[in-house]
C-alpha cells in the first residue's frame, strides 16, 4: 500500500497523541509523587512482531527513551519460548527485571497486548518509578549493594491483570515485599488506566483510518524517521570523535569508573563504541544494556530534538554491545545507580564527543547528577519514622549561543525539586541555606550555569544520611577551551566536625543526631570556548551579581 | 454612583489586546450598541482607549460605567519592562526566585535561559527564621531590615518585596519588616509575600510577590494616566479593571494586588463565553480563542469557568493567585508549515507571529502559515484580511505552498494547503483535548465556543475532531474580551491551607474558615462604588488522597459540611475524573476556598447585531458565491453577510459567514440556526 504525505503526517500526529494522553492520564491519577509530580514515567506503542518502538509520549522521562522496546521484545521472545504465559485480550504483564530490557528495579513496566478482531495488533507499555520495591534501603538506592537481590523484589514478566481482572495472588506477593504498600494500589490502577485510555484512543484511530492503512503508515513512518535522523547525521564531518567521562566510584570500591567512547561518523550513520570502558563493578553503578542504549538515544534526542522518538530514528545510531564492561551488566550485578547516574555519564560522553562534531548545536557538559540525598530516621515529636529524599539540579553547560542555565534538571529527568517549606513541614529538618552556588559555573566564552548550595540541619531525634551523587572527583567537562564546572561536594557536619564521604559523592547510613548538618554543593556546568574571549561587560556583571568574586573572575577569565 | 440596573444605563467594556483595542458600549437608555476597534497604542494604552471611546460618537461624560481589561501588566512581565524592585528575604534564601525548582524550558534540548524578575544584587538577606509550625526560631533583626531598606532605596528601587520563609504560617516578621520599611519608603509599593498567596512553596509565592511588586508602579501609572484622560473628557466616576479571576475590581484598589490583572484579557473572554452560553442554553463549553501565535482554551461547566491557582505565564514564572484556568496552546493562524527531513508535513511550533506574519499580510512573511492556507482554500476572502493594506494575490500564496510543501510531497499548491489545514486542525484538536476532554469530561456534554478573529474559521472542523456535537459562534467573535468586561461581576477569591486528613478535621473549624472568607469578601464588595443585585458564594475544597500530590477541587454545598460528606464528595469527583475508585485510601483536605461574587444586573445581548440591519430572506444576506475547498474538492459555496442573516434563518453547510471581525466556516453536513442574541448554533454533521 502506498500512502500519501497527508495520511502519513496525520497518522504520525494521531499516534503521538495516543502516547501523550497516556502520559497525562498516568501522571494525573498516580499516587506516588515520583510519578505524579516528577513525571518519572513514560508510555508508548510497540510492534506486535518484535516490540520495536512505534511512538512514545513527549512528556515521558527522557531516560526511558527506547527502553520499553527492549522489555516488550523480551516478553514476546519469552512467550514464543514458552517461558511466559501466552497473551489474551485484557491481560497486562508486569515486569521490572533489569536484565530483561530494563533499568533499575524501581522502574516497573506494564505491557498490554492490544487485539483487533481476535489478532494481536500491537503492544502498549508504560513504565513508572515506584517509590519503593523492597530491598535493603527504602527507595531502592543502596550505595553499597553488591548484588541485585539486595536491591529489591525482581519480577519476571507475569500477568498482573488476567482478562482485565487484577490477580490478587500476584498483588499480594508484591505488596508483601515493598514498603508503604497500602498506597501502591493507587499507582497500579493509574498505570493500568493509562493503558486503557491508550487502547481506547488507538481504537478510534484504527476505526477511522483502517487497520491496514495504519499498519502500512507505521512501517513507512519508521523508514522515514530513520531518513530524518540520517539527514541530521549527514551534516557531520566524517571522522572519529573520542571522549571520556568518569563515574566517581561504584560506591563499594573507591576508584573511578571510566566510560571511553569513540563515535565514528561514516556516511549517514554514527557508530558508538564503548570498548575500553571499565569492567563490571562490585557496587550498584553498573548499567544494563537497555539503559546504556537508551542513554545514547536520549543524548542524541537532546541534540536533535525534532526527530520523533521511534525505532526508526535509532536505526542509524549503531551502538556496539559493550560486552565485558560495566555498561553491559549481567545478573547478579547490582544496578540501582544506572538510571539516575551512570546514564547521565554516558550522555555526557556523547555530548563531549558530539560537541567536537557539532560545535554550534551541542553544549558543554551539564551537571548531570540527580543529586540523591536520603535521610531516614525517627521523629520523636511525631513518634514515627520518616524517609526524606532531596533531589537537586546543577548548572548546564555553556553553548554557542549563551551561558548555561542555573540549577537545571538532571539530563535524564524532567522532575521538579521539592520546596524547602514542604520539606520542613514533612520532616524534622531545617534548611539554613538554599542558594546559588557561587563560583561553580565553568569559565568560558559562555560560562556554565551555577549549581546549588544547600545546608540542612536535623532538628530532633536521630537519622542516617545516604548519598548517591556523582561528579565529586571530576567536574562537568568544559568544551572547546572552556573550563570544567566545579565538582560536587558533600560535607557532613557532626558535632561541628566535618566528615567528607570516602567516595566523595556516595556513602550510606552516616549517623546524625539533632544539630548535625549536611552541606551539599552541586556541580556547575562546563564552560564553552576560551574564557579570555568572554565579553568583559558580562564578566563585570557576573561580579556585580556576586556569581564570582573579583579574584575568581580575574583568575578564571583573565584581564583586569 | 447610582446605577442599579445595567439595562437602563450606559456601560462600556474596553479590552486592550496586542494589536487592537476593542470596545463595546451598551446604551440601555437608547437601546443601542456601539462597537469600536482601534489600534492599540503600546506606549500608553490610554490613548487607544480614549480613541476607541471617541470612535463610538457617544459622549464620554454620559457613560455610567467603564470596565477595562488591560495587558499592561502582562506585557511588562513578558518583555521584562518592570519597575526597579528590591527584595528583602530570609538569610540563606535570596536565590529562591532565581533557582526555581530545577527545571529546563523544554524536555529535550539542553539550551535555554532564564532571567529572574528581580536581579541578584537587589535581593538582600536579613536574619530571621520562622519554622514550618509558625514558631519563631530566630527573631527578626530590625536593624538589618532598616539597613536593607536604605540600601535598596539608595539603589533606586521603586517597589519592595518582603518575602520570608514560612510567612504563610506566621506573617509577623513580614508585617513588622513592612512596618519598618513604610517609615522611610517613598511610596506605598510594598508587597508582603504572604499577602497575595498564603500557602507553602517559597519559589511560587516569592515569584508571585516579586511579579506583583515589579508591576505595581507600572499599573498605577497606567491607571493614573487613564483616569486623567477620561477626566479630561468629563468622566469623573470610578472605573473598574478586570482581574484574571474573571471578576472586576475598582481602579482605586487594583494596584495593591496588581499581579491579579495578569491574564485579565483571556479571563474576560471566558467570562463573556460563560455569560453568552448561559443565556443561549449552553452551560458547558470548551472555549476556543484562536489568535495569530497562540490559542487560548478554557473549560466552562454549569456556566462557571474553571479557576486555577497555579498559572504559569511563561517558563519558570508562576503566578499563584486564583485565575480563570486558561490554557495557551502554541498554535495559531501564524503557525508555520514545513516539510521535515522525513518528507512529512509539520505545522508549528514555529510561528510567523504578528511580524512578519503570514505571507498574505505582506509584511515580509515568506513561510506558509495556517492563515495562508485558509486564503488559498477560499475560506478566507482576500478582501477580509484585517490590517492589510495591500495583500499579495492568492496566486502568489498558492505558488509558495506548491514550492515549499507540494514539491517535496508530490502535491499541488491547493492540495498542499489542504494538507496543512487538516494537519493544523488535528494538532490543535490534540492540544485542546489534552486540556479539556482528556480530563475526564464527556465531549458530548460540551459545545465549542469559538471566538477571536480566527476561532470561527476552524471551529466546526475542530468540533468534529473532538467529538463535540455543537459549536456556538457569538454575535461578535472579535470583541468577546470587551464583552466580558461589560458582563462581568465583582469577585473576590480566598484560599486558606489546612492540609489535614479528612478524619482529623474539626468540622467547626472548617465552617469557621469558610464563614470568615465569606465575611471578608462581603466587606470588600461593600467598598465598591457599583451596586450588586445579589451576593453569591461559592465554597470549595481542594482535596487529594493521602500520599498524593495532585489536588482536585470539590464544590461544597454550604459552609457547614461534615467529614463524611467531604469524603463522599471527593470520592465522587475523583471517580468522575479518573474512573478509578480507591475505597482503600483516606482523603485529605488541602485548601478551603470561597469566592464571593457581587452579581451585576443582567445585560441584554440581543442588540449586539442591529436587528434593523437584518434581511428578511436568506438571499438578502448573500454576499457572493465562491469556490471553497472542502475535504479534497472545490465546492461552489454561498457566502453570507453574517449581520444581515434573518434571525430565523437555517443554513445547511457548506457555507461561509462573513462579518467585520471574523469569518465562520460551515462544513458540508453541518446545519446552522440562530438565536435571539444573534449567536450562531452549528450542529456538527458526522
Amino acid at each position: 500500500m502506498t500512502l500519501d504525505a497527508i495520511t502519513l503526517s496525520v497518522i504520525q500526529a494521531a499516534l503521538q497523541q495516543v502516547c501523550d494522553e497516556m502520559d497525562l492520564a498516568f501522571s494525573r491519577a498516580a499516587f506516588s509523587p515520583v510519578i505524579a509530580e516528577a513525571n518519572d514515567r513514560s508510555d508508548g506503542v510497540y510492534s506486535a512482531v518484535d516490540g520495536s518502538l512505534i511512538a512514545q509520549g513527549q512528556g515521558g522521562l527522557p531516560v526511558f527513551v527506547g527502553v520499553m522496546q527492549y522489555s516488550t521484545r523480551t516478553i514476546i521472545e519469552m512467550i514464543a519460548a514458552g517461558r511466559c504465559l501466552p497473551p489474551e485480550p485484557g491481560d497486562t504483564y508486569i515486569v521490572n527485571d533489569p536484565y530483561l530490557g530494563g533499568t533499575h528495579l524501581m522502574d516497573v513496566r506494564f505491557a498490554r497486548p492490544v487485539y483487533r478482531a481476535g489478532t494481536l495488533f500491537c503492544w502498549l507499555s508504560n513504565t513508572g518509578h515506584w517509590p519503593d520495591i523492597g530491598g535493603a534501603v527504602p527507595g531502592g538506592f543502596s550505595a553499597s549493594a553488591t548484588s541485585v537481590e539486595q536491591e529489591g523484589l525482581r519480577l519476571p514478566p507475569v500477568k498482573l491483570f488476567k482478562k482485565g481482572e487484577l490477580d490478587p495472588e500476584i498483588y499480594a506477593i508484591i505488596t508483601s515485599n515493598i514498603r508503604v504498600a497500602d498506597q501502591r494500589i493507587g499507582d497500579i490502577k493509574a498505570q493500568a488506566a493509562a493503558l486503557s485510555i491508550g487502547e481506547e484512543r488507538l481504537f478510534a484511530i484504527l476505526d477511522r483510518y483502517g487497520d491496514d492503512t495504519v499498519l502500512a503508515a507505521i512501517e513507512e513512518l519508521r523508514r522515514r524517521a530513520a531518513q530524518q535522523m540520517r539527514a541530521n547525521i549527514a551534516r557531520i564531518a566524517d571522522g572519529t570523535y573520542r571522549s571520556k567521562a568518569f563515574v566517581d566510584s561504584d560506591g563499594v570500591v573507591d576508584a573511578p569508573l571510566t566510560i571511553a567512547l569513540s563515535v565514528e561518523k561514516a556516511g549517514d550513520t554514527l557508530t558508538f563504541d564503548f570498548s575500553g570502558s571499565s569492567p563490571p563493578c562490585q557496587g550498584p553503578m553498573n548499567s544494563v544494556l537497555a539503559t546504556t542504549l537508551s542513554s545514547v538515544y536520549l543524548a542524541m534526542r537532546h541534540i536533535f530534538p525534532d526527530v520523533p522518538i521511534s525505532a526508526g530514528a535509532f536505526e542509524p545510531l549503531i551502538v556496539k554491545r559493550p560486552e565485558g564492561t560495566f555498561l553491559d551488566a549481567k545478573y547478579p550485578r547490582p544496578v540501582s545507580g544506572c538510571a539516575a547516574e551512570v546514564s547521565q555519564r554516558i550522555a555526557e560522553s556523547v555530548f563531549a564527543a558530539m560537541v567536537q562534531a557539532l560545535p554550534d548545536e551541542v553544549t558543554a557538559a551539564p551537571a548531570g547528577s540527580s543529586g540523591n540525598f536520603a535521610l531516614g530516621g525517627h521523629d520523636p515529636a511525631r513518634g514515627r519514622d520518616f524517609v526524606m529524599y532531596q533531589i537537586s539540579g546543577g548548572g548546564y553547560g555553556g553553548n554557542a549561543g549563551h551561558d548555561g542555565l542555573t540549577n537545571g534538571c538532571s539530563t535524564i529527568g524532567i522532575s521538579k525539586s521539592p520546596p524547602v517549606e514542604v520539606m520542613e513541614q514533612a520532616f524534622p529538618v531545617l534548611y539554613r541555606r538554599y542558594a546559588l552556588r557561587e563560583g561553580s559555573g565553568g569559565a568560558g566564552k559562555h560560562r556554565g550555569g551555577f549549581g546549588l548550595h544547600y545546608d540542612v540541619e536535623l532538628l530532633r531525634g536521630e537519622a542516617r544520611a545516604s548519598f548517591v551523587m556523582d561528579h565529586g572527583r571530576f567536574g562537568p567537562q568544559g568544551a572547546l577551551g572552556g573550563s570544567d564546572g566545579m565538582v560536587n561536594s558533600v560535607t557532613v557536619w557532626r558535632d561541628g566536625k566535618a566528615h567528607v564521604p570516602l567516595h566523595l559523592s556516595k556513602e550510606q547510613d552516616i549517623p546524625l543526631k539533632a544539630g548535625d548538618r549536611v552541606e551539599v554543593g552541586t556541580p556547575g556546568g562546563g564552560g564553552y570556548g576560551d574564557p579570555a574571549t568572554r565579553d568583559r561587560a558580562a564578566v563585570r556583571r557576573d561580579v556585580d551579581m556576586g556569581y564570582y568574586t573579583e579574584d575568581q573572575a580575574r583568575a578564571l577569565f583573565g584581564g583586569a | 454612583m447610582n446605577e442599579n440596573n445595567r439595562s437602563g444605563s450606559v456601560v462600556a467594556g474596553i479590552d486592550v489586546g496586542g494589536t487592537f483595542t476593542d470596545l463595546i458600549l451598551i446604551d440601555g437608555k437608547a437601546g443601542r450598541v456601539h462597537i469600536a476597534k482601534t489600534p492599540t497604542t503600546p506606549d500608553n494604552q490610554a490613548y487607544g482607549v480614549v480613541a476607541a471611546l471617541a470612535d463610538t460618537g457617544h459622549p464620554v461624560d454620559a457613560i455610567d460605567l467603564i470596565v477595562h481589561g488591560t495587558t499592561t501588566t502582562t506585557n511588562a512581565v513578558l518583555e521584562r519592562r518592570l519597575a526597579k524592585t528590591g527584595m528583602i528575604t530570609t538569610r540563606g534564601f535570596r536565590d529562591i526566585i532565581e533557582l526555581g525548582r530545577r527545571t529546563r524550558p523544554q524536555p529535550y534540548g539542553m539550551t535555554g535561559t532564564f532571567v529572574p524578575v528581580i536581579p541578584r544584587d537587589l535581593r538582600l538577606e536579613v536574619s530571621e527564621r520562622v519554622l514550618a509550625s509558625g514558631e519563631v526560631r530566630t527573631p527578626l533583626d530590625e536593624a538589618e531590615v532598616r539597613e536593607a531598606v536604605g540600601a535598596l532605596k539608595a539603589a533606586g528601587c521603586e517597589s519592595l518585596v518582603i518575602h520570608f520563609l514560612h510567612a504563610y504560617a506566621n506573617p509577623s516578621h513580614e508585617r513588622r519588616a513592612a512596618e519598618i520599611a513604610r517609615k522611610t519608603w517613598p511610596n506605598d509599593h510594598i508587597t508582603m509575600g504572604h499577602a497575595l498567596l498564603s500557602e507553602a512553596r517559597e519559589f511560587e509565592r516569592g515569584v508571585t510577590a516579586s511579579v506583583n511588586a515589579s508591576v505595581r508602579p507600572i499599573l498605577e501609572r497606567y491607571v493614573g494616566r487613564l483616569r486623567e484622560e477620561l477626566g479630561a473628557r468629563g468622566y469623573a466616576r470610578d472605573f473598574l479593571i478586570m482581574n484574571g479571576n474573571g471578576g472586576m475590581i475598582s481602579a482605586r484598589f487594583v494596584t495593591e494586588e496588581a499581579a491579579k490583572t495578569v491574564m485579565s484579557g483571556p479571563a474576560s473572554g471566558v467570562i463573556a463565553a460563560a455569560y453568552t452560553g448561559k443565556r443561549a442554553g449552553f452551560p458547558n463549553l470548551v472555549t476556543y480563542d484562536m489568535g495569530g501565535t497562540s490559542t487560548d482554551v478554557a473549560l466552562i461547566r454549569n456556566a462557571e469557568p474553571a479557576v486555577s491557582n497555579e498559572t504559569e505565564i511563561e517558563y519558570a514564572m508562576p503566578i499563584h493567585v486564583p485565575m480563570v484556568d486558561v490554557h495557551t496552546v502554541g498554535a495559531g493562524g501564524g503557525s508555520i508549515a514545513r516539510v521535515d527531513a522525513a518528507g512529512l508535513i509539520q505545522v508549528g511550533p514555529q510561528s510567523a507571529g504578528a511580524m512578519p506574519g503570514p505571507i498574505c499580510y505582506r509584511r515580509g512573511g515568506s513561510e506558509p502559515t495556517i492563515t495562508d492556507a485558509n486564503l488559498v482554500l477560499g475560506r478566507l476572502a482576500p478582501r477580509k484580511l484585517l490590517a492589510v493594506a495591500n495583500p499579495v494575490t492568492v496566486d502568489d500564496v498558492r505558488a509558495v505552498f506548491a514550492e515549499k510543501i507540494g514539491k517535496p510531497t508530490g502535491l499541488d499548491g491547493v492540495a498542499a494547503a489542504g494538507a496543512v489545514l487538516r494537519l493544523g486542525n488535528l494538532k490543535m484538536a490534540g492540544a485542546i483535548r489534552m486540556v479539556s476532554v482528556s480530563r475526564g469530561h464527556d465531549p458530548r456534554d460540551f459545545a465549542l465556543f469559538a471566538f477571536g478573529g480566527a476561532g470561527p474559521l476552524h471551529a466546526t472542523a475542530l468540533a468534529r475532531e473532538l467529538g463535540l456535537p455543537k459549536v456556538l459562534v457569538p454575535a461578535r467573535p472579535g470583541i468577546t474580551n470587551a464583552l466580558g468586561c461589560v458582563v462581568a461581576d465583582l469577585r473576590h477569591d480566598f484560599v486558606n491551607t489546612l492540609n489535614l486528613p479528612v478524619a482529623a478535621l474539626d468540622e467547626a473549624r472548617v465552617t469557621e474558615v469558610l464563614e470568615r472568607q465569606r465575611a471578608d469578601g462581603e466587606a470588600l464588595i461593600a467598598k465598591e462604588a457599583v451596586a450588586s443585585t445579589e451576593v453569591r458564594y461559592l465554597h470549595s475544597a481542594d482535596m487529594q488522597f493521602v500520599g498524593q500530590t495532585h489536588i482536585l477541587n470539590v464544590r461544597l454545598p454550604s459552609t457547614k459540611v461534615t467529614r463524611a460528606e467531604l469524603q463522599a464528595l471527593f470520592a465522587k469527583a475523583y471517580f468522575g475524573r479518573f474512573k478509578v475508585s480507591l475505597p482503600e485510601i483516606r482523603a485529605s483536605l488541602v485548601n478551603l476556598n470561597t469566592s464571593v461574587i457581587g452579581v451585576r444586573p443582567e445585560v441584554d445581548l440581543s442588540r449586539l447585531i442591529d436587528p434593523a440591519g437584518r434581511a428578511s430572506t436568506l438571499e438578502g444576506a448573500l454576499n457572493e458565491r465562491r469556490p471553497v475547498w472542502f475535504d479534497g474538492t472545490w465546492i461552489e459555496t454561498l457566502v453570507y453577510a453574517r449581520e444581515k442573516l434573518p434571525l430565523d434563518a437555517i443554513i445547511e453547510g457548506p457555507a461561509i459567514l462573513e462579518q467585520m471581525d471574523a469569518t465562520t466556516v460551515i462544513e458540508p453536513g453541518d446545519r446552522v440556526t440562530g438565536d435571539a442574541d444573534g449567536n450562531l448554533i452549528v450542529e456538527v454533521g458526522r
